[in-house]
């Protein structure tokens, strides 16, 4: 009897000792917060908060603790922040990179440990191809997938020429490029303007003078705030239509574009509308929780946010060896509110593409509303050099 | 030809614009001899009070009257508050302290209207576009700045030749104890100028407002460009501003315009279009570069 009391106290001291233990998963997110861009990584933040907050505190049925801290856009600094969430906090996941030059500047380095980085937003094409890391997953896209969806929609839509437009920096090529892999019509002229520009007068006016059938333009942030809003004001909107990726063209830009951007047709992998579970019961707890409409950025930090959570719970939140739950990344064995999603071999989605167009709700707002799907499940142009 | 007429009109706009910022920075510089970074901060102090202002009345008059007296406000809160203390140190000591603004207005912004940009429309009233000759049309709102600006242009011109207050205030750059001791008050003055450079810079952000992104840090963007102008024309020097800000914004907009089409005559395609816009994005620079060669204090240097 005194010997069962014994092992009864033992195992209760052991398991009120594990309990204390067990701390919390922890996630770095590295993010831009400030600057101009700082509303896509409160997006992003906002969104993977969610998922957490859903499931009450832990992602997976594992408690996790998410340290956020902002990146200023700097590259330097995204480093800095790497390496203090790696070695002093002991995180062995991080997220929530905004930027392709950031990203280039932090992932490489990091994923060189025993950690394992899940892009919600950049996917810069090098991580994509002969830069490709069994470390690293981009949960979001490859950069100029939605470049590519709507080169083959203008393609399908008859344009027989088009003028390409995008900052002089070398996203904005990739961008262009990834437009014209699946362009098959001539290309009237492929202007670059400074990164940063506010006024495109003297642009438009030169695409009135070329007279396109159609004009493409990667301008992220205030710049294709500034383009729509000239463009429009020109008159051009109503004689040559303008298509872009859905940077441009997110519910939180639509704010500040307003009419301007009204039937916009513009590339994503995910709108707000999809029809799936997933994706309906995200959109309504997002709206309810923050009183807006999430953008895709959003919908990228919660569907990172699931898919750690899927990881997490196939290892029973063991990380100290990480290949189990890499293996169990791969599997992307999660409901993601994009509907279809699969990672390919290098570890970036297989996944549907869309045409979504600008319109005006009853109360007056500008949202996107799903058109068409151009590609069904599809792989990036880089996947193949990545050495497996 | 009409081709070229509408860029130089773009041009000139895009001059008037750069003018009503640069006038504000060269006047406190030439009369205070205070290098002031945070000019870019009541541009967008002016395009947030404007759309504020606008998304709640509809009116784009108020928005201006808003933007102007927010900028004009922010800039004496600032000359009384930072600058003061700031005059007799070294230009570096300023430049530091009103970098520092710089982010103190930006994180403002964001923690009163939140991170995404605002939303500001042209007024119906001056919406559209006319045909001002056969086959060239411009929008009006386009037309309506350069008003504004050659407006703005002449009101200085009188304010400073032709009223007591102009007289004192040249004379203040000229001999700060003099006029002090002719009994000025120096200091209401130099809060007051400060004030007015502010509000030229909150006009400049209002009128920029319906065709620009509203958003946190859009100053610094159109900063850059003022000190360029400011440069080129000599600094402190109003008619310098001028020059400078029509040079800049002629050449800016024609280098971005004509020189693809130049390179192509020699280049490939692909290849004169990224060489063209490599140049074009220096021009302006050359452009000071040159000048500052031929003429090391700028075209119309205040002080001689």
């Amino acid at each position: 009897m005194k010997t069962t009391i014994t092992i009864l106290l033992t195992v209760a001291i052991m398991a009120v000792g594990q309990a204390a233990v067990a701390e919390p998963v922890k996630i770095g997110m590295i993010t831009t917060l400030s600057t101009k861009a700082g509303y896509l990584g409160e997006e992003i933040r906002d969104g993977f908060q969610l998922a957490i907050e859903q499931e009450g505190g832990t992602l997976g049925g594992i408690p996790v603790e998410l340290l956020v801290e902002d990146d200023g856009r700097k590259p330097e600094k995204g480093i800095q922040i790497a390496e203090r969430f790696r070695t002093r906090d002991g995180a062995k996941i991080f997220t929530g990179i905004v930027f392709s030059n950031v990203a280039m500047a932090v992932v490489p380095k990091l994923v060189r440990e025993d950690v394992v980085y899940l892009s919600a937003n950049a996917g810069p094409s090098k991580l994509a191809g002969d830069g490709c890391s069994p470390n690293y997953f981009s949960v979001s896209y490859q950069n100029d997938n939605l470049d590519e969806v709507v080169g083959q929609y203008v393609s399908d839509a008859g344009h027989k020429n088009v003028y390409l437009l995008a900052p002089n920096y070398p996203a904005g090529k990739d961008h262009l490029a990834g437009f014209k892999r699946y362009y098959d019509g001539e290309i009237v002229a492929e202007v670059y303007t400074k990164l940063g520009q506010a006024d495109y007068a003297a642009e438009i006016a030169a695409i009135r003078a070329a007279e396109p059938e159609a004009v493409f333009f990667f301008l992220p942030g205030g710049m294709g705030i500034n383009f729509l809003k000239q463009y429009a004001q020109a008159g051009l909107n109503e004689t040559i239509p303008v298509y872009g990726p859905a940077f441009s063209f997110d519910e939180r830009i639509l704010g500040a574009v307003g009419a301007a951007a009204l039937g916009v047709k513009n590339g994503s992998q995910w709108t707000h509308d999809l029809d799936n579970p997933a994706n309906i019961q995200f959109v309504e707890a997002f709206r309810a929780k923050y009183g807006r409409t999430p953008t895709l950025y959003a919908s990228q930090g919660y569907d990172t946010a699931r898919l750690i959570g899927s990881g997490l719970a196939a290892v029973g939140g063991d990380l100290s060896d990480l290949e189990p739950f890499k293996a169990a990344l791969s599997a992307a064995d999660f409901d993601s509110v994009r509907g279809n999603f699969a990672f390919g071999a290098n570890r970036h989605p297989i996944q549907d593409l869309y045409i979504r167009e600008v319109v005006q709700t009853e109360d007056g707002t500008f949202t996107n509303q799903t058109l068409e799907k151009v590609f069904s499940n599809h792989v990036d142009a880089y996947a193949e050099s990545c050495p497996q | 030809m009409l081709f070229f007429v509408e860029q130089s009109l773009n041009g000139l706009q895009l001059g008037i614009t750069l003018f009503l910022m640069s006038a504000g920075l060269t006047l406190v510089f030439g009369i205070m001899r205070v290098i002031n970074l945070a000019h870019g901060s009541f541009y967008m102090i002016g395009a947030y009070c404007g759309a504020t202002t606008m998304a709640a009345t509809g009116s784009f008059l108020l928005a201006i009257g808003a933007a102007l007296i927010g900028a004009a406000l922010a800039g004496m809160v600032v000359e009384v508050l930072v600058l003061r203390v700031l005059y007799r140190r070294e230009h570096l000591d300023q430049v530091l302290a009103t970098f520092g603004l710089i982010l103190f207005c930006n994180e403002l912004t964001r923690i009163i209207w939140g991170r995404q940009p605002l939303f500001m429309d042209v007024p119906p009233w001056l919406g559209g576009s006319i045909e001002l000759l056969p086959g060239l049309i411009y929008p009006i709102y386009r037309l309506a700045v350069i008003g504004v600006g050659v407006a703005v242009a002449l009101f200085l011109w009188f304010l400073f030749s032709r009223t007591r207050l102009g007289m004192q205030i040249r004379a203040g750059a000229e001999n700060r104890e003099m006029i002090g001791a002719l009994g000025v008050n120096i200091r209401l003055l130099y809060t007051l100028v400060f004030g007015l450079g502010a509000m030229l810079a909150g006009l400049a952000g209002v009128m920029a407002g319906p065709i620009m992104a509203v958003e946190s840090g859009m100053g610094e963007d159109i900063l850059i460009l003022t000190f360029v102008v400011i440069v080129i024309g000599g600094i402190g020097s109003i008619r310098g501003a001028v020059v400078g800000a029509l040079l800049v914004g002629v050449v800016d907009t024609m280098g971005r315009v004509f020189l693809p089409s130049l390179f192509r005559i020699v280049f490939s395609n692909a290849y004169a279009d990224s060489v063209a816009a490599s140049l074009a994005s220096m021009a302006i620079y050359l452009l000071m570069a040159a000048i500052l060669i031929w003429r090391p204090r700028g075209l119309f240097p205040a002080h001689s």
